[in-house]
């Protein structure tokens, strides 16, 4: 490898360039380069006969420095006028240019969210008529229930997030009844302390709790797998041998969510109330068996089944979104990772809609007055 | 320097667990030489290449590249040596997340060094040598079919003008037509631009189009580096089976007029 480099005359108004041209050996001088060829096109004449290699980076650096034109007076050999003539000829040929943002843009921006939405939501409502469909269809060939994934995906989505279910409803169940405590011993209210707990946790902190760590642990989990799928093929190559899609890789879902979630609910729900009423035995001095005692005094049995049904409700919620954009996913890295996010994201906001919704709906149910 | 090998394989082993899959592998590719790596299914022909760009490291023995050892030197230098040569992978691993001139441009963008209007210039000139019209540029990789893939992806190969070109399965998942294309437009870079190439490939039409050398493996050894001519001489099973099975025969008979 020759080191390029350029011997100007100032005498003879002559640029002589010789050595390598190659983007390897240009690396180190390229700054000092640029700046010495520069704005000098046609004052002095140049001669490029020295030069033992040319690449197409060379060419560039040469070519763009004289402003895309040949300069007036020129030495060079057939074979480097062709590497810069290529060059040359492409340099005419601009790559065509994404437009820019407008006015028109940003209305179009906005039109697409809009159809977007729509297309979601057609999508959204296809994927629980198809899942009905599969159920009508189910019910009349009961042989072909898909029961060991059902089984399967109880066990992976229910039984392997009780742990860390266990572990945050302990920690909440602990700092609800400490703060709690806290203000009710100034009042000298302290048995309220099992009012609160109870109705709080067993009729919403619960299912609320468990549906955005079940959104996070399993909703995402769901998509990326479909999403995945949708990449490598595996959707299509079900499709080819006839097996349904929704019957197979949708349906367990759905079904082994709307069944876990009410159970991860009532474990959830336990073991907050078991760190709330330990920490009330510490703080308050108030005897757990007393606790246990007045729970189901304070707490009408109808919390507990609006508890059960929302966590059914959002299970089933949590999958069909989880499923839907993971069915949605384009081939490619960039779609599976914007359609996880969004799956998340959508999950948890319409967990907290219908609980809203839940929230007006059971209003005069199973609260003492 | 020309009489230096670019690559030099000595005693390379590797192993998958408890499984050898190369045991005491020696190559030698000289400057210029297009050299065809062939073998039976798991006979470790990728792994090899895979040893050769660094992505995987033997358990024994030396890669050497452009007459130093892959690993040797300081960061830059090993950078360096990297940039010295261009990879065209199976899929073609374009970045899906970017578009046609994006994909082909980013290596010279990553290196800071060309401006804006010179990558753009690069780019054409890259698109143009692969036969590539200039509107696909705006393309995203997942709107392109698997030929216009692998000739982005050889753009991009070349974006930082290597010297030396390894191709894995090149023409695998192309039909005949624009396979024979695509070797016709690997063989004519080939010749002008002067690079070296080592290619993995099944298909003997490749072969038989594109190598100088072809070095078979097998036996956990590279049994035979030679011409084409020498090979077919070979008494050796997989030459048996893999050059003189009558559906081999076709492309030789084929291309025995041209050779």
């Amino acid at each position: 490898m020759r080191s390029p480099t350029i011997a100007a005359d100032p005498a003879m108004r002559l640029v002589r360039l010789q050595g390598d041209w190659t983007l390897r050996a240009l690396t180190p001088h390229l700054d000092a380069f640029r700046v010495e060829l520069a704005g000098r096109r046609d004052e002095v004449a140049w001669s490029l006969q020295d030069i033992s290699r040319l690449d197409s980076f060379g060419a560039a650096l040469l070519w763009h420095a004289w402003g895309k034109r040949w300069p007036a007076s020129v030495e060079i050999g057939d074979e480097l006028r062709a590497i810069i003539a290529r060059i040359a000829e492409n340099a005419e040929t601009s790559l065509p240019r994404s437009p820019g943002f407008s006015a028109l843009g940003a209305i179009i921006a906005l039109g697409s969210a809009l159809l977007a939405f729509r297309s979601h939501a057609l999508g959204f409502i296809r994927l629980f008529g198809q899942l009905s469909l599969d159920l009508a269809y189910l019910a009349r060939h009961p042989r072909e229930w898909p029961l060991r994934e059902i089984s399967a995906n109880v066990y992976k989505v229910g039984l392997k997030a009780m742990p860390v279910a266990a572990l945050v409803g302990f920690l909440i169940g602990v700092v609800l009844s400490y703060l709690s405590a806290l203000q009710l011993r100034a009042f000298g209210a302290d048995l309220y302390i099992v009012n609160i707990l109870g109705l709080g946790i067993i009729r919403e902190l619960g299912p609320v709790l468990v549906s955005v760590l079940v959104a996070g642990r399993s909703g995402s989990a769901m998509t990326a797998q479909l999403g995945v799928m949708r990449v490598t093929e595996e959707i299509d190559a079900l499709s080819a041998m006839g097996i349904s899609r929704t019957i197979r890789l949708v349906l367990p879902k759905v079904i082994a969510l709307t069944l876990a979630m009410p159970l991860l609910v009532l474990w959830t729900s336990a073991v907050a109330l078991l760190g709330g009423m330990l920490s009330a035995w510490l703080q308050l001095d108030l005897g757990m068996a007393f606790f246990i005692e007045r729970l189901p005094q304070v707490v009408p049995l109808a919390n507990l089944f609006i508890g059960f049904g929302k966590g059914a409700v959002f299970g089933l919620m949590i999958a069909l979104v989880a499923c839907h954009f993971g069915l949605r996913t384009s081939p490619n890295t960039e779609s599976l990772s914007a359609n996880t996010t969004a799956s998340v994201v959508s999950s948890i906001t319409v967990v907290i809609l219908v609980d809203a919704l839940f929230a007006i709906a059971t209003r005069s149910i199973g609260v003492p007055r | 320097m020309n009489a230096k090998p670019v690559i030099e394989l000595r005693g390379i082993v590797t192993r998958f667990g408890t499984k050898l899959v190369h045991e005491g592998v020696d190559l030698t590719v000289m400057r210029g030489e297009v050299v065809a790596l062939v073998g039976g299914s798991g006979s470790g022909k990728t792994t090899l290449l895979r040893h050769i760009i660094g992505l995987t490291r033997p358990a024994a023995g030396e890669v050497s590249v452009f007459g130093a050892p892959l690993f040797s030197g300081s960061v830059k230098e090993q950078r360096t040596r990297r940039r010295r040569f261009g990879v065209l992978f199976q899929h073609g691993a374009l970045f899906s997340a970017l578009n046609v001139a994006e994909n082909v441009g980013f290596p010279l963008r990553e290196l800071r060094l060309a401006t804006h209007a010179e990558i753009a210039n690069l780019v054409a000139l890259k698109l143009a040598m692969v036969e590539l019209e200039p509107s696909t540029a705006l393309l995203m990789p997942a709107e392109l079919s698997g030929g216009m893939v692998k000739r982005v992806a050889l753009a991009r190969a070349l974006a930082l003008e290597p010297e030396l070109l390894l191709l894995d399965e090149p023409t695998a998942g192309l039909d005949p037509d624009r396979s024979l294309a695509f070797v016709e437009l690997v063989r004519s870079l080939q010749r002008q631009l002067g690079l070296t190439v080592v290619l993995v490939s099944h298909d003997v039409d490749t072969l038989v189009a594109l190598a100088t050398k072809i070095a078979i493996l097998s036996d956990r050894r590279i049994v035979s580096c030679a011409s084409l001519e020498e090979t077919m001489e070979l008494d050796h099973p997989f030459v048996e089976s893999f050059f003189r099975k009558p559906l081999g025969l076709r492309p030789l008979a084929r291309s025995g007029g041209a050779h």
